[in-house]
């Protein structure tokens, strides 16, 4: 299983904006790229990734090959209440990978 | 003394430049539509405006296979003005498509930074969708410099 | 006439200037760090940006893990790696009794698992002896390169630094044409660096994933067109004691980010 490193600060102020850092360990294989044997290797990149904050969807990306080997992913939430935020990494293979962090607003 | 004896030097220099303009073509042929077509695709074949968006990525790159960059959008970022969607797109790739980015209010900051792969020498685009349906983008020039020794697999 | 020898066009004119670029011996070591654009080093500064930690946090979990017959784990002999880890990458390679030869790090990770877990070695550029390079390398991040003081290195070192200076290949270049003559020149779009050892294993965008000095070492070989020690010869091992004195004093950066 790809492992993931997710960086969300513990806790935040209410209406505060903190940002949020995302990376997976993904060889995001273009499909473009030759083998041995002049065979291609066949495309296999995580092509969606969500961030949930409680039940709400606030962040979701759709990525293509052009996104570099290991994606890394920073971005902006407006902190409002405690809670778990989720990140989501879905494969083409439709394998779904799954990280959560905790956040205390106050 | 020259081998054609006829040719003059004014002659040799328009041959030269005939010769260049000639060279040229096939690299602007290699420029594929797509970037502009993509564009096209993701703004429902509105204008992308310039302005308002902040494409930030180095003007010259050591390696293509990660290039990082920011894209900053002016916005309030508030539910009656905000940026929808964030796309990047490549022009010389084999595929247009780099990401696209959907933005809510809830995220407070039109601010987003990855990184990239770049084939070769090209240009990147940015283009934001707002709230009011309007596009707004920024275009950037990268220089993408090969590593002189590379590794054979 | 055009110089027999090209790579890329470039190297030639930039060759024949050596007698007026400048050697290590009139600085102090430069980390290859110092070469990269902000860019490069700004990921690799950053342990939520740098993929190497990838292999970091996969080398934690695997120096946990019981092995072979004697099902032991690393740490049930050394403990916390944070403690018994620190410093020990900044002193490797360092010298083996009972082999009575230097061994780096990974050489001593194999016959740590052949003479106390009873396992089989790892391959040397497998996932697996990466994380685990990279995970005691990182132990000593920031520390300086110390290489030990030990006379019984004596012999590999002379052999590695008559290495570096060898010729080799059919461009016929030794690391030091380029290392220590032309370090502040350019080799076709790239910064030619001091060729040194401290941010080992390391995450090159090149690769798009964490590779080993000997790695790097091969592709140069690769590239003055020579045949290539195989992975793990006394050969590398004698390169990475010598470079490691040459890197004395510069922090360990493992794991560092290259291009």
């Amino acid at each position: 299983m790809p492992r993931t490193l997710i960086n969300v600060p513990k806790t935040a102020k209410a209406g505060e904006i903190v940002e949020v850092r995302a990376m997976i360990a993904h060889p995001m294989e273009t499909g473009q790229r030759m083998g041995v044997n002049g065979a291609m290797i066949p495309r296999d990149i995580v092509n969606r990734f969500v961030c949930t904050y409680g039940s709400e969807v606030v962040f979701a990306a759709d990525l293509w090959p052009a996104v570099s080997a290991n994606p890394f992913l920073s971005f902006s939430l407006r902190a409002k209440e405690a809670g778990v935020i989720t990140f989501s990494w879905t494969e083409d293979s439709g394998a779904v990978h799954v990280a959560t962090a905790d956040i205390t607003v106050t | 003394m020259s081998p054609i004896p006829h040719l003059k030097r004014r002659d040799v220099l328009l041959g030269a430049a005939a010769g260049l303009a000639v060279l040229a073509l096939p690299a602007r042929a290699m420029a594929r539509p797509e970037m502009q077509e993509a564009v096209k695709a993701f703004t429902k074949g509105a204008m992308a405006q310039e302005g308002r968006v902040r494409l930030d990525l180095s003007p010259i790159v050591e390696n293509g296979n990660a290039v990082p960059l920011t894209v900053d959008v002016e916005s309030p970022m508030e539910s009656a003005d905000h940026v929808r969607r964030i796309a990047l797109f490549n022009e010389k790739n084999p595929q247009a498509d780099i990401a696209i980015f959907h933005l809510s209010p809830a995220s407070g900051r039109a601010r987003i930074s990855t990184r990239i792969r770049l084939a070769t020498s090209q240009q990147v685009i940015a283009v934001a969708e707002m709230s009011d349906g309007t596009y707004w983008s920024q275009t950037r020039d990268v220089v993408v410099t090969l590593a002189a020794c590379i590794e054979v697999l | 006439m055009r110089p027999a020898v090209r790579c890329f066009g470039l190297a030639a004119p930039l060759l024949l200037a050596a007698s007026v670029a400048h050697g290590i011996e009139q600085g102090e070591p430069r980390s290859g760090i110092a070469f990269a654009s902000p860019e490069t080093r700004a990921m690799q500064a950053d342990d939520t940006a740098n993929p190497g930690l990838f292999w970091v946090l996969d080398g934690e979990q695997l120096w946990a893990k019981r092995e072979g017959a004697a099902q032991k784990s690393c740490g049930d002999c050394h403990g916390a790696a944070s403690a018994s880890m620190k410093g020990i990458a900044a002193r490797y390679p360092a010298f083996d009794d009972k082999t009575g030869q230097a061994v780096d790090l990974t050489g001593r990770i194999n016959l740590c698992r052949t003479r106390h877990q009873q396992a089989t070695p790892l391959p040397h550029e497998g996932k697996e002896m990466l994380a685990l390079t990279a995970f005691v390398g990182f132990q000593s991040r920031g520390l300086p390169m110390a290489p030990p003081a030990d006379p019984r290195l004596a012999p590999a070192r002379a052999q590695g630094e008559a290495l570096f200076t060898q010729r080799m290949g059919q461009l016929d270049l030794s690391c030091a044409n380029c290392h220590e003559a032309n370090w502040q020149g350019r080799l076709g779009g790239s910064p030619i660096t001091q060729g040194q050892s401290n941010a080992y294993p390391l995450y090159r965008l090149e690769w798009q994933g964490l590779g080993s000095l000997q790695r790097r070492m091969r592709a140069c070989m690769v590239g003055v067109r020579a045949e290539p020690f195989d992975y793990g010869a006394p050969e590398f091992v004698a390169l990475e004691a010598f470079l490691a004195t040459r890197a004395k004093g510069l922090p360990v950066e493992t794991p560092g980010v290259r291009p």
